[in-house]
């Protein structure tokens, strides 16, 4: 199992990716709005994404676990 | 007015304390926990944390921000620019709460807010507008319809929207088929509202913009124009005035235009209008910004006033000069530092751990060295405007400055200043708004080469 952690304190704008849905590493599975501009949040590795931990309009500080991805 | 509530943070803050202290106006400031150490808090006569981190938690919280304004006795709120500075809910409960809001009517804010009704206004009023539809597209079939008469490519944008966020260019037919429901539903996240609508794509068009002010004895004035089309992302990071490549005559309908525009809607205090203008020197209106903008120093470099100042005399009932006395004097260019990475615009928040700027130029920052650029608010450390007697001179002087500014701790926009000043493009002042992008572009090729 991986965490996926978020690289910098934003508002969640956008999901991209589903729990259960396959991706792949680069992948695009959120956006983050930080600091007056959209920064989408790729996939540092490839799996199935187990649980998503955020929710559209929510906000998160750097550090915060986003999405937990299983083999 | 002997004392103000500043309801905004950093470098405007610390901009309109600097006049109310020369006035002699007493100023409460209002931060988050992370802007606590900034040097407008300890600028202000009085400072009063408002909330946590996020906007929504602190600058956007409008009933805590008047309650402390109240409970503090002070005689009226400046909003600054962006937060609270266009809410005309705020506007109105200032003003119902027996405080002055220093910037024009809500009711003003409301109409020119909602991008629709403020091209409707401004069609009556016989200002030539961007062609589009004159209502909201409610369905795709609508737009589809619309956009054959119009003619591609065009914008679809939100109408509550601005800023440069909730707008799309669409090539084709498959692209507004594409991007119609992504757009109302990003609009409905934003803004709370889900109305679109369409507008012509003016091609290599110039963003140039006209300051106005108006007072409440049916007094309106311009302030000449500033040339914003320096852009990344669709915001600005070069602003100048006068705008180059403009020729006189156009200079002058074009404020007549603004003026028009602000008669149209009994405009007071400080406004910008907005135009696009193509290369055949023909504009139009593309919308207009009810309070202080960001650039407002531009003009202040070349017509020698404090536009701050003029906003408390207008708020306070003054009255405004005549036309004629208002003269601008040689050529100011600004550029906005922001603390990003220079190629991919991504943001660098982090701590200054050096700061040094050197001489030449007016600072408008927030920040000292060892403060903080957190993640929480705009990237922007400083505007830095320069003048000179002609464009010639501010751009060589700018070149000097830049060769000598040091900010080490955060990546920053500096050194694509201090090649972009000195490029063929930006010196001929003959560009429009995608001239940033397309000669970074020119730059990695010939790097690659």
């Amino acid at each position: 199992m991986k965490e996926l952690k978020a690289s910098m304190a934003g508002t969640v704008l956008n999901v991209l990716a589903a729990e259960g849905q396959a991706i792949t590493p680069g992948q695009a599975v959120l956006t983050i709005e930080s600091m007056k501009m959209e920064i989408p949040v790729e996939a540092e590795f490839g799996g199935t994404v187990e649980k998503i931990h955020v929710e559209i309009g929510g906000f998160v500080n750097e550090g915060d676990l986003l999405i937990t991805v299983g083999e | 007015m002997k004392k103000i509530l500043i309801a905004n943070r950093g470098e405007i803050a610390r901009r309109i304390i600097r006049t109310c202290n020369r006035l002699g106006i007493e100023t409460v400031a209002i931060h988050s926990e992370a802007d606590g150490d900034l040097p407008y808090v300890s600028e202000a006569t009085e400072a009063v944390l408002i909330g946590p981190n996020p906007v929504v938690q602190s600058y956007l919280q409008v009933e805590k921000i008047i309650e402390e304004a109240k409970k503090r006795g002070v005689d009226g709120i400046h909003p600054g620019y962006g937060l609270l500075s266009e809410n005309a809910d705020f506007a109105r409960k200032v003003a119902a709460a027996g405080m002055t809001f220093i910037g024009p009517s809500s009711d003003i804010i409301e109409k020119m807010g909602d991008k629709i009704e403020s091209r409707r206004t401004m069609i009556q009023a016989g200002v030539p507008v961007v062609p589009g539809t004159e209502e909201g597209v409610k369905s795709l079939e609508e737009a589809l319809q619309e956009a054959e008469v119009i003619g591609y490519p065009l914008m679809l944008k939100a109408s509550a929207g601005g800023g440069g966020i909730g707008m799309v260019r669409c090539e084709s037919e498959q692209a507004l088929t594409q991007q119609f429901e992504s757009v109302k539903n990003r609009a409905k996240a934003y803004f709370g509202d889900d109305v679109v609508y369409l507008e012509k794509f003016i091609a290599d068009a110039r963003h140039i913009e006209v300051q106005i002010f108006g007072d409440h004895h049916g007094n309106l004035v311009h302030l000449y124009e500033r040339n914003c089309s320096v852009q990344r992302r669709n915001q600005k990071v070069i602003e100048e005035s006068p705008s180059p490549n403009l020729p006189q005559e156009v200079r002058e309908r074009l404020c007549e235009a603004a003026l028009q525009a602000g008669k149209a809607v009994n405009y007071t205090n400080a406004g910008t209008v907005e135009f696009i203008v193509d290369s055949n020197n023909e504009f139009y209106f593309l919308e207009m910004n009810t309070r202080l903008q960001v650039e407002h120093p531009v003009t202040e470099e070349v017509t020698g006033l404090d536009l701050v100042e003029w906003q408390f005399n207008v708020a306070d009932g003054g009255e405004l000069p005549a036309q004629d006395t208002i003269q601008t004097h040689g050529h100011a260019i600004e550029y906005r530092v922001y603390a990003e990475d220079p190629k991919t615009f991504f943001p660098s928040p982090g701590k200054l751990e050096k700061l040094q700027w050197g001489e030449g130029a007016r600072i408008e920052t927030g920040y000292e060295e060892g403060n903080l650029v957190t993640p929480f608010y705009d990237p922007m450390i400083s505007k830095v405007i320069i003048h000179g007697a002609d464009r010639d001179e501010a751009l060589s002087k700018s070149q000097a400055f830049f060769n000598n500014v040091t900010i080490n701790g955060v990546k920053t926009n500096i050194s694509l200043f201090k090649e972009f000043v000195g490029s063929e493009q930006f010196v001929s002042g003959d560009y429009a708004t995608a001239v940033l992008p397309q000669w970074m572009e020119k730059t990695k090729e010939e790097h690659t080469l």
